[in-house]
């Protein structure tokens, strides 16, 4: 496998966003959000359902444009060089969203022709992306009888298939049992181990976070206030906190395992209950 | 990238967009087959009675159903093409869409790949028609000449009522809105045209509407090429004209409203 070339890197770091703000008439989805993500490392965010997640992924795959500020990915400007952010970008959304009426390799045939990949390459891309997420053998099987799992990850070899800078992950875990999980997560490591990629993604699976992230942001009500590792986050709130105490200690509410939160002090109650 | 790069990357994108859809048809052709029994009730049923209307044959006494004939097939190429939009509010709502919409093809380039798509699915209806013609004795031109020209302006018509279709689809944006507004505007379309009478018939309000209609230039460019005796009142020149420029505005119309459907 070949890397994406270093020189393809302009200079700065692989996401960098100023004050991005996105509103839905009254309501503020995503507010004056900053933040910086370097180059190969794997950025967790980390939210309750309606904590502008979405929005921000959106924002920075090009999909949905800003209200207001400034993002940029591998130094191009979301707005006025699109094209060129979509270039160097994969994105894994939250829908499991590989077209079941066609098979798994006419998905990744059409996602190689999406990304202009030269004839004389896109045998060998396809086969080195099923490959990667060991789908070969079902490769000439209709999506509409993958599982759960096996969809997830087509998307992540369709979304791989142009060698990326950085790949978007919209809570890629959701809904799937834990061995697909797992899968999932191991996949995300190997893409950053062997193409050296950028990993951007969302959840609200707070052991997802601790084990798969180099650093996590907590986001609440659209805002970004607290960014960290989790091993420096955990050592802030207490010497045996999980990231969930850190969640309900900087936040003041606790995600649930859907992805709802519930009232602060019952959380904090909670927390401190489990650490006696 | 060089100016070639970019053309060659354009045509593997839109292309890449028509293919797959080729294959979804191919995995399940039963779409295909239904689709042949609305232009078979219009000839037969349709048809057959209204061949002995006075008035409606053509000036030379030729029969109606040579004139119903090419009207038909344009016809059931509109029918096709104008509830394609909903492939894109499915597609939205399936999340196929924004992996489209997160590649860097350009936007033109997949709403072209999908209107050459749809030109197929047209195509497979022209077969229909001209078999149930030539069981109802309608001089049909098999001229390989003559069958180019058919199949090029089926396909112009399919690729033109496809993409407004999908206009409309980004305009309404539910399906249970877009299957209303569908039904609301075949009909109009169809008859506010020369596809089943001629428009010296019509009142002159109509007749004012019908030379707006791209389907009335579909339909007389159909007629000079399926029939052995060619029909249609205006020049090729012209008929070509008016649907590749119709097409353009619709093609750069979808560009700019496609996208938004990502949102």
């Amino acid at each position: 496998m070949t890397a994406p070339d270093a020189d393809r890197r302009v200079g700065g770091p692989a996401i960098a966003t100023v004050a991005l703000t996105r509103r839905f008439g009254d309501l503020t989805a995503v507010a004056d959000v900053s933040l910086t993500v370097p180059y190969e490392e794997i950025f967790g965010l980390i939210g309750s359902n309606g904590a502008g997640k979405s929005t921000l992924i959106k924002m920075l795959t090009t999909l949905l444009p800003p209200s207001s500020g400034e993002a940029r990915v591998c130094g191009f400007d979301v707005r006025r060089e699109a094209a060129e952010v979509r270039r160097h970008i994969g994105y894994v959304q939250q829908l499991l969203s590989a077209d079941g009426a066609l098979t798994g390799y006419e998905n990744l045939l059409l996602s190689a022709r999406l990304y202009a990949i030269p004839r004389h390459q896109r045998a060998a891309r396809i086969a080195e992306a099923l490959e990667m997420t060991e789908l070969t053998d079902a490769a000439d099987r209709l999506v509409h009888h993958y599982s759960g799992g096996m969809i997830r990850r087509l998307e992540i070899a369709q979304s791989m298939i142009h060698h990326p800078q950085v790949l978007m992950m919209d809570e890629p875990t959701v809904g799937l049992d834990p061995m697909a999980r797992r899968a999932v997560h191991d996949h995300v490591r190997k893409l950053r181990e062997s193409l050296g990629m950028t990993i951007f993604i969302t959840t609200h699976d707070m052991s997802e976070a601790d084990e798969l992230c180099d650093r996590i942001a907590l986001m609440h009500h659209g805002r970004i206030d607290i960014i960290g590792t989790p091993a420096a986050l955990k050592a802030e709130v207490g010497p045996r906190a999980t990231l969930d105490d850190v969640f309900a200690h900087f936040i003041g509410v606790e995600i649930e395992p859907g992805g709802g939160y519930r009232e602060a002090r019952r959380a904090r109650r909670s927390a401190r209950e489990r650490r006696q | 990238m060089t100016a070639s790069e970019a053309i060659a990357g354009y045509g593997i994108q839109m292309l890449g967009v028509a293919d797959a859809e080729l294959r979804k048809l191919r995995h399940d052709a039963t779409e295909m087959a239904t689709r042949a029994v609305q232009p078979a009730l219009w000839l037969l049923l349709f048809g057959s009675v209204m061949e002995r209307v006075r008035g409606l044959s053509g000036a030379s006494g030729a029969s109606y159903l040579n004139f119903l004939g090419p009207g038909i097939l344009a016809q059931s190429v509109l029918f096709v093409a104008i509830f394609y939009g909903i492939n894109t509010i499915w597609e939205r709502d399936a999340g196929i869409l924004n992996r489209y919409l997160v590649s860097p093809a350009p936007r033109s380039a997949l709403v072209l790949g999908k209107a050459l798509s749809s030109t197929v699915r047209g195509l497979s209806q022209a077969v229909v028609v001209y078999i149930l013609s030539l069981a109802l004795g309608i001089e049909v031109s098999f001229a390989p000449g003559n069958l180019a020209a058919v199949l090029f302006f089926i396909a112009l018509g399919a690729g033109l009522f496809s993409t407004f279709s999908v206009v409309i689809a980004c305009l309404v944006r539910t399906r249970e809105r877009f299957l209303g507004i569908g039904q609301v505007l075949t009909m109009p379309i169809f008859f506010a045209s020369n596809a089943i009478y001629p428009i010296r018939l019509m009142p002159r309000w109509l007749q004012i509407i019908s030379r707006l209609n791209p389907l009335t230039y579909e339909v007389d460019a159909l007629r000079k090429f399926m029939l052995r005796m060619p029909g249609g009142r205006l020049t090729v020149t012209t008929d070509l004209a008016v649907l590749v420029i119709a097409l353009a505005v619709l093609v750069a119309i979808a560009a700019r409203l496609y996208p938004r459907m990502g949102e």
